[in-house]
């Protein structure tokens, strides 16, 4: 083990932890939108795996990866929008409509994987942009300052919607429609019109999430890639306790064991590699262990709202 | 004329989730257009493969046993007002538990090792159902996650084994380290019950178990309170009924019917333990579940149903060259009109309360 308290191997783990930071950032701030109107998305999963799908096969065939990632934001738009006609027009099951949402998108993304690709092709994708100055910093301009742009956009996004949330009358809303929709419904505030909105920011994102893994962050695509990556960005949420700081302090939790897992993967320590795979989810299920005991989520989260019920 | 209203409307309920799979075939007549495959020649196809000969059901009913029993489990927890999306996992360490055991005693006789071998599977799915359960009870842990999570640590679980401790030796030796178990001895094997095809006594378990869950739920105190618990949890509480035993409970049982699944595929079809043994076995035993509204009897059919469109998927394939992903996708789909489709039936009870 002493091999991993070297310098350069320590600054490696910590640039590619986060690297892997941004899928988990998108999806997560977008779910966190949601679920603080009261929705509990479950399909980011199936929306993340049409992103990565669509983000890598439009930027392979356009060669413009930003009209891949457009056409990632627009699918996942489309997804979102279905999820949020489910769960709030139609009132329907939040998490078992959640995984039928993953289900087709798992389903179709490999239906098309197999019809226009068939085989696992890279890309050569966002390129790292080094920023000026701060790029040049010893260590830390190594590990923060010289990610692609959709890695910086993540990390952005954190003070972005913490702003928004905390800051704006669209945030107040939100949460008012999280916390009680009865009384924010009777002051005005269309609690649908609120959730589609959430819904839908969150289905941009976790399209952008998927495209992140698959033209910036791996630059391919496979069936099934992001391996239960949108649900634990769901389950960030929770440990995140719905706010923007606490979903970064998970998310690079998580990229870290996640970067510490592969290093110790590449290396072939002592640690059977399964067994090494295994730990994020395994540390998902006590970060949600230790979360339920301090954070209190949105009153009416997973409650349908009908007018005039309740 | 009100009775008969009720009838017809009771009919109009059971015969939504048909609507569902209508629509969801018809949605995907428009894919494969769309991919340049003729609807009508690839339906044709998925159905002559799945019912049109004794092979194609025979395949049919052995696809649709191990979905019925993780329907069954399913249908436990959903009642009891839990999610359980754990299936997947759980029947993976079921089959792993049967087969430890299968291989831990090979001199034993039949008539004791293939019991033991089943008892293994239902505890290994009830032990990884159990954690979510627990934790649910315990600490309030949304079982939705932790479940999901329990599938992938299973899959890590299953490989590590299968390369390593399980891993049958034959493999090492010839050096092509497949990763799967040593063959079970015969003995453990569930009898065939059509020669020359893979149909065993794996369904007829299966079919007993759905009219026992259909007791218990029904006709047992135990069953009751676990449908209460779903029914109103409040209410539960108020009647003195411990919501969150029943909760756990729910989930256990669960992962019980997820593991003999698990073990059933082991010992009836496979008779060894290997990588990708489930192949989605956990999540469409939901899609099953729900079709069957949530009622043990209800999903026999469906299991039967999802099994058959299983078993087409890859005749489709083959047929008109359209990857059977495709029924992955429209198993989403039917999910997604299933459960929005509860809004009709809450639609009519309320006007039903409102009107009498």
């Amino acid at each position: 083990m002493g091999e991993l308290f070297t310098l350069p191997v320590l600054l490696g783990i910590a640039y590619s932890g986060v690297r892997l930071a941004t899928p988990y950032l998108y999806a997560a701030l977008g779910e966190m939108f949601a679920q603080r109107s009261g929705v509990l998305n479950l399909g980011v999963e199936g929306i993340m795996l049409m992103g990565a799908y669509t983000g890598f096969f439009v930027g392979m065939t356009t060669g413009n990866l930003w009209l891949g990632l457009l056409s990632a934001a627009l699918v996942g738009l489309l997804m979102g929008l279905l999820m949020a006609f489910i769960s709030v027009t139609l009132q329907a099951e939040q998490g078992i409509s959640g995984i039928g949402l993953h289900l087709f998108g798992l389903g179709l993304s490999s239906l098309l994987f197999k019809k226009t690709l068939g085989s696992v092709e890279t890309i050569s994708g966002f390129q790292p942009v080094k920023i000026p100055l701060l790029g040049d910093l010893p260590l830390v301009g190594e590990v923060f300052f010289n990610h692609s742009v959709l890695v910086y956009g993540a990390f952005l996004l954190v003070p972005l919607a913490a702003w928004v949330l905390n800051r704006t009358t669209l945030g107040l809303r939100i949460r008012a429609v999280g916390q009680n929709p009865e009384a924010a419904d009777s002051l005005g505030v269309s609690v649908a019109g609120i959730r589609y909105f959430t819904v839908s920011l969150g289905g941009v994102l976790a399209g952008v999430a998927g495209a992140s893994l698959s033209i910036a962050l791996i630059n391919l695509f496979q069936e099934n890639m992001t391996n239960g990556q949108g649900f634990i960005a769901v389950a960030l949420v929770y440990f995140g306790s719905w706010s923007p700081l606490g979903v970064l302090a998970g998310a690079l939790l998580f990229s870290f064991v996640n970067a510490l897992q592969l290093w110790i993967q590449v290396k072939g320590i002592n640690l059977p590699s399964d067994v090494a795979v295994m730990m994020p989810y395994v540390l998902t299920i006590a970060a949600l262990t230790f979360a339920v005991r301090r954070a209190r989520q949105p009153a009416a989260l997973t409650k349908p709202f009908a007018r005039g019920e309740g | 004329m009100p009775y008969v209203k009720r009838i017809l409307s009771g009919w109009a309920e059971a015969l939504l989730p048909v609507a569902a799979v209508a629509l969801a075939l018809l949605i995907g007549a428009g894919m494969l257009l769309a991919l340049g495959a003729d609807p009508l020649k690839a339906y044709s196809a998925m159905l002559q493969g799945a019912a049109g000969n004794v092979s194609g059901i025979t395949q049919t009913l052995v696809k649709a046993t191990p979905l019925l029993l993780v329907g069954l489990g399913i249908t436990i927890a959903f009642r009891g007002g839990v999610i359980n999306i754990g299936g997947e996992g759980q029947l993976i360490v079921g089959a792993l538990a049967a087969t430890a055991m299968a291989l831990a005693f090979p001199e034993w006789p039949g008539v004791i090792l293939l019991p033991l071998a089943l008892a293994a599977g239902v505890a290994g799915g009830a032990a990884w159902g159990g954690v979510p359960g627990v934790l649910k009870a315990r600490l309030g842990v949304n079982e939705i996650l932790s479940t999901i999570m329990m599938n992938q640590i299973a899959i890590q679980l299953s490989n590590y084994l299968l390369r390593g401790p399980m891993i049958d030796p034959a493999e090492i030796a010839r050096g092509t380290q497949i990763a799967q178990s040593a063959q079970l001895p015969q003995q453990v094997w569930l009898i065939r019950l059509v020669p020359r095809t893979l149909l065993n006594g794996g369904a007829i378990i299966a079919v007993v178990m759905a009219v026992l869950v259909y007791i218990f739920l029904w006709r047992t105190t135990i069953g009751y309170r676990i449908r209460a618990v779903g029914l109103n949890a409040e209410a539960a509480r108020y009647a003195g009924i411990r919501v969150p035993v029943y909760q756990a409970l729910a989930l256990v049982l669960g992962g019980a019917f997820a593991g003999l699944a698990g073990a059933v595929e082991v010992l009836g079809v496979q008779h060894r333990m290997m990588e990708g043994l489930s192949g989605g076995y956990g999540f469409s035993g939901i899609v099953a579940a729900l079709f069957g509204k949530l009622h043990p009897l209800g999903a026999i059919p469906a299991s039967i149903l999802f099994g058959g469109l299983l078993v087409g998927a890859d005749k489709m394939q083959r047929a008109v060259q359209v990857p059977s992903a495709l029924i992955g996708a429209l198993q989403g789909l039917v999910v997604l009109f299933v459960v929005s489709s509860d809004i009709w039936a809450r639609y009519r009870a309320r006007r039903r309360q409102t009107y009498g």
